[in-house]
């Protein structure tokens, strides 16, 4: 290929340097999260007990901390600060340097909230819900995390900005645009427990309060809760709309609808968080039912997406001569692990979406609530559709940016590994699901029960989890020996950033979507809509604060 | 911005079966009072042992209610009083429960009493005992290192 | 990397190169999924206590 395209096709050696960054430390917390997921799979299978002091729920911190917040920020991170390089240009040594400092704060946060939890100073689990309480620092450090991911993304809406005023009038790449709606999603969303962190959790921590109002502190975690887990989605999205399609060789099909979407996915995904409060005290059940409303409106550009998917797969499949009702299958290309382990992921999301619909319906929650079904549930979604894709997304991007190739037997290793991992998440998920449907409780070590019959039928399930999650391990050793390969090893080359086009090049995107002003004050508006009433009800009639408890 | 037709086709059938599920669960929810628990009565958590009704947990008649029965708990690190409780059959009761200290779980495994603790809070759920056995409450959310030990159970019986 | 069995064929043409209808049977497929799950749950709501 013509070597002067090939340049502005690459991301910059200094940007790839940063994205490098955040992938090292996402992948070493996946071998830790991943070597803890293991050992809870084992001790709840009752034959197994944990050495040397650690304790179940301090690992399950460890897990929940390392793998649904550090691992998922920092590749999303990495992933989109490469992405607005590759797309929007390479970044000015300004936007560089900023997104330099917000990676060193989130590192400085990252490793004081892991000391504090091997410490056994903090085992509060990932949601660190009060009144138990975790020792100041680990407070602080989650704090750095948070406010390092606002420098990080203000280097992305500064690129964006600035492409803009380069290209008046013209549609952002729709990679920088999509970028930048979850780095906008991520920052509104992230004031709620940087408000619980900062104004209640950590002057209470230091003694410099003595008391505490739950209930508030669980209504800020979880305005930012929801929008977390569409923080992990749509950059899995993205790779969905635009990168698969390139890789396939097929075409993006529509590019408009795609913008459509994520713009549906900003404005929803918000004022939505009391679907995980539904089983609590304090708050009016009206509120709830409107927050469930608002829930399910955010399905619908999951069914827009799931669409486009099937589309563009299909249209692709008959540009190659397939015909019939299904033909078009068989013309992917199975062999890449590129396209395989997004798609796996994309499957999942089936089963993971419908659990989800079923979670949000207001008082069927009660049938499932906080039993090991909802863990089933996210390993499907953050776990399984996120997570294989951010795989998927790294057998290419990581040779991209050391300038190396993912070779064949690589490219096998890959494909092994997503069919170990969709084998171990059947096993793992699937007999969470059902042991969830019968009360089987989750954040538990290991528990007869006192002999309950109940309990007992719970246990050849929880043997089944520790099946899956042995096999999940073996793939989680497999992604690293290729992520290393690809890092250090693998022989020197060209290997793609690929970026699809739109099927219809003449359609323009219509620029309303650009225009943040309309679409942060109906975000604004929004949460404003489904949460003030209900913050007044709670500050109005709050019962006494807590004072604090160590009971780990 | 052009929509395929099939497109057209896919949304209006997935927007209507989203709002046939939004309106059974609504009419369930707001005219068959199936609502998800939703006390909004506070408490001080530090004084839960001489507050009505919590100074008397177990099954308790009551008369001139909607339910027969009042089933009170007490929830704190890692037990619930009472330990075992039997129901008679077919008995309308008003589960109440509430805690001294952490955030704890309530769920009934098998039914839907499934709600949460919180401390300052009451939380309640009226329901009809109408299947006999023997039902394990467990504590379903994380409150410390004997989570996985705070369980009581409920005996419906004939 | 070299894709197994993407060299570009520009030549095969058949006549309902551009329908979606796979497409539109598999999001059915899949809204009928999300239905019979729903449901199923719902049901479960229904017969416990
Ligand atoms: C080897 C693969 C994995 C295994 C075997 C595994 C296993 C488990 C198990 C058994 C639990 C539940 C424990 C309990 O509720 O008592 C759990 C919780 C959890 N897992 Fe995983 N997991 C794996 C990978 C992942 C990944 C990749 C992610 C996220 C990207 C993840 C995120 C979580 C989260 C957020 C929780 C909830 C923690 C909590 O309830 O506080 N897991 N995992
Ligand atoms: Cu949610
Ligand atoms: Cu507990």
């Amino acid at each position: 290929m013509n070597s002067f395209v090939e340049k502005i096709k690459k991301v910059d050696s200094r940007d790839a340097k940063l994205g490098m960054a955040h992938f090292y430390v996402a992948f070493i917390g996946l071998f830790i999260g991943g070597m803890a997921g293991l050992l809870q799979t084992l001790v709840r299978s009752g034959q197994f007990t944990l050495p040397a002091g650690i304790g179940y729920y301090q690992l399950l911190t460890l897990h929940g901390v390392v793998l649904a917040l550090v691992m998922t920020t920092y590749f999303i991170m990495g992933f989109q600060l490469v992405s607005v390089s590759r797309t929007a240009g390479t970044l000015t040594n300004k936007q560089r340097n900023t997104g330099w400092v917000g990676f060193w704060l989130m590192t400085i946060g990252t490793v004081m909230a892991a000391v504090m939890i091997l410490l056994n100073e903090a085992s509060v689990l990932y949601t660190f819900y009060a009144p138990l309480q975790a020792h100041a620092l680990f407070y602080v450090g989650l704090t750095l995390v948070i406010v390092g991911s606002w420098v990080s993304g203000s280097a992305i809406i500064m690129a964006y900005v600035a492409w803009r005023r380069k290209n008046p009038g013209q549609p952002s790449p729709l990679l920088t645009f999509m970028s930048l709606v979850n780095t906008l999603m991520w920052i509104v969303a992230t004031i709620g427990v940087a408000t619980t962190v900062l104004f209640q959790l950590l002057p209470w921590s230091l003694g410099l309060v003595e008391r505490v109002d739950v209930a508030i502190s669980r209504t800020l975690f979880w305005y930012f809760g929801h929008p977390l887990v569409y923080f992990w989605l749509l950059p899995a999205y993205m790779a969905w709309y635009v990168i698969v399609p390139k890789i396939i060789g097929g075409k993006i099909f529509s590019d408009s609808l795609a913008r459509l979407s994520f713009i549906l996915f900003l404005l929803f995904s918000i004022p939505v968080g009391f679907h995980h409060q539904l089983m609590e005290p304090g708050i009016d059940p009206a509120w709830k039912f409107l927050q469930v409303v608002l829930t399910f409106m955010v399905i619908i550009p999951s069914l827009m997406t799931a669409f486009s998917l099937f589309a563009t797969f299909e249209t692709f499949g008959r540009s190659k001569g397939a015909t019939g009702l299904f033909g078009w299958l068989k013309k992917l290309p199975w062999g890449d692990a590129r396209f395989l382990i997004p798609f796996i992921g994309m499957l999942s999301f089936i089963p993971g979406g419908a659990g989800g619909i079923i979670n949000a319906s207001n008082q069927m929650n009660q049938v499932i609530h906080n039993t090991i079904w909802v863990t089933g549930h996210f390993h499907l979604t953050v776990a399984t559709a996120v997570i294989l894709t951010f795989f998927g997304i790294s057998y290419w991007l990581i040779p991209h940016l050391t300038g190396r190739t993912l070779t064949k037997a690589m490219n096998k290793l890959a494909i092994l590994q997503g069919v170990l991992w969709a084998i171990g998440m059947t096993f793992m998920s699937g007999a969470m699901h059902f042991a969830g449907l019968l009360g089987a409780p989750r954040r538990s070590a290991y528990s007869e029960y006192g002999g309950a019959a109940q309990a007992a039928e719970w246990v050849p399930y929880q043997i089944a989890q520790a099946v899956g999650g042995s096999i999940l391990f073996i793939a989680i050793i497999l992604v690293l020996y290729i992520f290393i390969n690809l890092a250090f090893f693998a022989p020197k080359g060209e290997e793609e950033f690929p970026v699809g086009e739109a099927a219809n090049t003449t359609e323009k995107a219509p620029m309303i979507l650009e225009n943040w002003k309309l679409w942060l004050g109906l975000v604004v508006l929004l949460i404003a809509f489904a949460y003030t009433i209900p913050f007044i009800d709670l500050i109005e009639n709050a019962p006494i604060g807590s004072k604090g408890y160590k009971l780990w | 911005m052009h929509i395929h037709k099939f497109e057209k086709i896919w949304l209006i059938f997935g927007v209507t079966t989203l709002l046939v599920f939004l309106s059974v669960i609504g009419v369930s929810a707001f005219y068959l009072g199936n609502q998800p628990p939703s006390c909004l009565a506070t408490i001080n958590p530090e004084k839960v042992d001489t507050t009505a009704p919590f100074d008397k947990p177990g099954l308790n008649k009551v008369e001139g209610k909607e339910w027969d029965y009042e089933l009170v708990y007490v929830a704190s690190a890692f037990n619930y009083t009472p330990g075992e409780v039997e129901v008679p059959l077919g008995a309308k009761v008003k589960v109440l429960a509430t805690t001294k200290d952490v955030v704890h779980g309530f769920n009934v495994a098998g039914t839907n009493i499934n709600m949460m603790l919180e401390p300052g809070y009451i939380s309640e759920y009226v329901t009809t005992f109408d299947k006999a056995g023997e039902y394990l409450i467990v504590c379903n959310e994380y409150c410390g290192a004997g989570h996985h030990m705070m369980s009581s159970m409920i005996k419906v019986v004939e | 990397m070299a894709q197994p069995g993407l060299e570009k064929k520009t030549s095969t043409k058949v006549e309902d190169q551009s329908s979606l209808k796979g497409t539109l049977a598999s999001v059915f497929l899949l809204g009928f999924f999300l239905i019979i799950t729903w449901v199923g749950v719902f049901l479960l709501f229904v017969n416990r206590f």
